[in-house]
Formats: C-alpha cells, sequence, structure tokens
C-alpha cells in the first residue's frame, strides 16, 4: 500500500506544470461532454488551470519564504523544540558553513537549523530553508562529520526545492475534486479565501510529504548527490552519509516512525550514493577539535 | 558598409546592457568586497532591485548597485526573472486588483494572516525565533579553521 503510494507520488511528483494543465484540461473536456458541467464552465477551469500553472512556475523566492515557514509552525507544533543556545549555536554554526559550500547559498531569509526535543530519529527541511533535526539524530551520529552529512542532506533538499514538489500532487487533486464536486465556477473565484484555501492544501500536502510518506528515492539520490558536493567542499568525510545510514540500519527499529519510515530503505540509499563518492577515497583521519567540540554539544543535551 | 555597422552597434547596445541586469530575489541582498561570504559588506539591496552585472567568478557575481559599483553577490541571490509582484494575466476578470495581484503571484503576508486566524492553536513564536538565530562571520572563520575544514564557494 505505502509503495504503491509512493510510487503514485513520484509519478505525480515528476508531472510538469504542463502536463499537469493537460491533465486538468483533459478532465474538464470530458466533464463537459459527459454533460457533468457546462462548456463554458469547462473553458472557465481551464483557464484557471493555466493560471495555477504559471503560478507553480512562477513560484517567488518570497511565496517559498511564507510556505516554508508555515510548513515550519506545523512541525514545531508537532515536536518539542530544545531551547538549548549553545547547541542551537553549534547547529546553526555547523549549518551555515555548509550553507556556504552549496548550490544555492541564498534563500528569501537564509538558512536557519533548530534543534527538535525528541528521541524520534528525524530531520527535516521546509521551503527556503528551515532546517530542523532531532535529538535522537544527533545522538545517533558519532561524529560531526556524520551530523554534517545529515544536515547537508536536508539541505540539498531545499536546495533542489523537493517540499514544494509536492504541491503539485494536491493542485491536481484539488482541481480534479472541485470539478466532479462543487462545479467548475467554484474553481475560479480567485478570491483571497480560495488562495488560502490553496494554500492550506499545500501546506498540507508538504507536511504529508515530509513527515508521513517521504520523498521519492530520486529525491533522496539528489539530495544525497548535494550533500557529497557540499562536505566534499567544506572538508567532512563524504563517507560519512553512509555511515550515518549504517547506524540508523543497527539502532533504528524497522517500522519507527520519523527519518527512517520517510525515506526509502537504508540499503537502497546506500547502493545509490556508492557509485557518488570519490573513487580514490581514502578514509580521513578524525579531527581532534571537530570531535571535542561535538562531544561538548552532545553533553548539554 | 560603415553605417550599417554603427546601426548594428546601436540596436544591440540596449540588448547587452539588459542582458546583464539582474533582479535580487531574497530580501536582503549583501554585496560583498571580495567574491566570498566572509567578506565585508559594502552595499545591501533589497528584493526586485535591479543590480549590473560587470564580472563572473565561479558562482559570484560583481555587480554595480545604484551606491556602490563593484561588489560581489552570489549568483544564488539574484535571478533573471522579475520577481515583483506583478498581476496575472490568466486569473479570472472581475476579481479586485489585490486578489488578482494573489492569484496572479500567490502566497503572502495576507495569506498567512488568513492561514493564522484559521489555525489559531498553531503558533509562530518558534519560526519567528530560529529567523533570529545569526552568527557573526567571525566565529565562522574560527568553527572552519578550528575544525581543519575550508570556506567553499571561493
Amino acid at each position: 500500500m505505502m509503495r504503491s503510494i509512493l510510487i503514485a507520488s513520484l509519478a505525480l511528483g515528476l508531472a510538469s506544470c504542463a502536463e499537469m494543465t493537460k491533465v486538468v484540461n483533459g478532465a474538464a473536456t470530458v466533464a463537459a461532454a459527459t454533460g457533468y458541467i457546462s462548456s463554458s464552465q469547462a473553458g472557465s477551469v481551464m483557464r484557471a488551470s493555466t493560471a495555477v500553472a504559471k503560478t507553480m512556475e512562477d513560484i517567488t523566492p518570497a511565496q517559498e519564504y511564507y510556505i516554508g515557514r508555515t510548513v515550519s509552525a506545523g512541525i514545531v507544533n508537532r515536536y518539542p523544540v530544545k531551547a538549548n543556545p549553545a547547541a542551537n549555536n553549534y547547529l546553526n554554526l555547523l549549518g551555515q558553513v555548509l550553507v556556504m559550500a552549496s548550490d544555492k547559498p541564498s534563500t528569501y531569509k537564509g538558512y536557519h537549523f533548530l534543534l527538535l526535543d525528541t528521541d524520534e530519529v528525524v530531520a527535516f527541511a521546509a521551503p527556503s530553508g528551515y532546517v530542523f533535526v532531532s535529538k535522537g539524530m544527533v545522538k545517533l551520529c558519532k561524529n560531526e562529520d556524520d551530523l554534517a552529512a545529515v544536515l547537508a542532506h536536508e539541505i540539498g533538499h531545499v536546495q533542489h526545492s523537493h517540499a514544494l514538489a509536492a504541491i503539485s500532487t494536491s493542485r491536481i487533486t484539488s482541481a480534479l475534486t472541485i470539478i466532479a464536486s462543487e462545479g467548475a465556477q467554484a474553481a475560479v473565484g480567485g478570491s483571497v479565501g480560495e488562495l488560502t484555501r490553496l494554500f492550506e492544501g499545500s501546506i498540507d500536502d508538504i507536511t504529508q510529504t515530509l513527515v508521513n510518506s517521504g520523498y521519492a528515492r530520486g529525491q533522496e539520490n539528489e539530495a544525497d548527490a548535494s550533500a557529497i558536493k557540499i562536505m566534499q567542499r567544506v572538508g567532512y568525510d563524504p563517507a560519512a552519509l553512509i555511515r550515518v545510514l549504517e547506524t540508523m540500519k543497527i539502532k533504528v527499529k524497522p517500522g519507527a516512525t520519523g527519518f527512517t519510515s520517510t525515506h526509502p530503505p537504508a540499503d537502497e540509499r546506500i547502493a545509490d550514493i556508492r557509485p557518488l563518492l570519490p573513487p580514490s577515497l581514502i578514509a580521513m583521519a578524525a579531527n581532534a577539535n571537530r570531535d571535542k567540540r561535538f562531544g561538548e554539544m552532545l553533553r548539554t543535551l | 558598409m560603415r553605417r550599417l555597422l554603427i546601426s548594428v552597434v546601436v540596436l544591440l547596445a540596449p540588448v547587452t546592457a539588459w542582458s546583464t541586469s539582474l533582479n535580487v530575489q531574497v530580501e536582503e541582498g549583501q554585496v560583498r568586497n571580495k567574491p566570498s561570504f566572509l567578506g565585508e559588506i559594502v552595499d545591501k539591496v533589497v528584493y526586485g532591485e535591479s543590480v549590473e552585472v560587470v564580472k563572473e567568478q565561479g558562482p559570484w557575481r560583481m555587480v554595480n548597485t545604484p551606491r556602490k559599483p563593484g561588489g560581489w553577490i552570489h549568483q544564488s541571490a539574484v535571478s533573471e526573472s522579475s520577481v515583483e509582484l506583478v498581476p496575472g494575466s490568466n486569473v479570472n476578470a472581475g476579481a479586485s486588483g489585490k486578489e488578482i495581484a494573489l492569484a496572479g503571484k500567490g502566497f503572502n503576508a495576507d495569506v498567512e494572516n488568513a492561514y493564522k486566524a484559521g489555525h489559531q492553536q498553531m503558533s509562530f513564536a518558534w519560526v519567528d525565533n530560529m529567523e533570529k538565530f545569526t552568527v557573526k562571520n567571525t566565529d565562522i572563520e574560527q568553527f572552519i579553521k578550528q575544525g581543519g575544514l575550508r570556506e567553499a564557494g571561493l
């Protein structure tokens, strides 16, 4: 069941906006032909779907920011925050060093990192650069390089706008549901209220993807590839990404909620990551200073 | 022939100037004295403001702002696309001007407020707090040096 949902999500997630417009327009034509709605209503739906598609393609950084804020509000209302200034400062220092090495270091209001006070092993990235990592995830990391791998992976999701891609599905669902149940005019009201409803649907859709269903394997692979690049540029051991996944395999029980349930199986990801590592990668020597400051932060949790 | 060449140059000149102009796509962009996030800030540009590119170096762009020539900004902070809130042309006629702007370009503070009104149990306090987290450049430099790391993106 979950596998079917993931495959369906992947298929829908990969659909372009142009394809989405075709889907909606096709549905409107069929609805008109079968007498479900009038031809003028079908025309309204087609115009509306074109407008929506244009909006999706043209999501500005400012809009991404407002989406990211609200998705983040959902996360911090679901999980308690670890209000530990020292740990959060460390997290933001590490995060900013990694961000500077990413292909998208600038977002509307920049990246921000926050520690969640839960033993659940989770990490999330909301649009526009809000990154959350749980105490459970930090404790699972053996050193700073491991934690850098987790954060770099989440920065990779932001860089590729993966969370925003989840909106497409809800837009398609929303448009088709309106055609089937409420009639065409409801789709083209153009009111702030309708926009707020679409905003709410977009937030729910992203949250569902982040917290429950998870990203498609291809998206995880993209985020992992970006993480490896970022870590190499900064000087962290890129193989730490594999180490974290190996640790997760041992320490996180199958069927657990959070990070493990929202990602493809660790073995699949490791298989995807191995070819991305430099062929002549030499095991990197541990850095005493990195170990020291990571240990100090860990003791405050 | 000479006249033809002059005409071509005259026709192409504005196109060249336009093609090197980029729009700021972050709320506040820092223009620095060198192509590095650790460079000194020499000017600040705001969302939608236009800057003229004079030189490229990796992911960095040397730009002229209306106030300061020759500063550096990262390419991810600027865009060839217009980022201003231009009303959409495909939305339903009859909606108010504000509504068209919203529908054409989507989500903004008004929409967030409308969302908050319908979700009063949802607190944005920690989101506001985390946006205030800042780390000093000197601390980043020390973190990099102490950890045996390097500043990327140069």
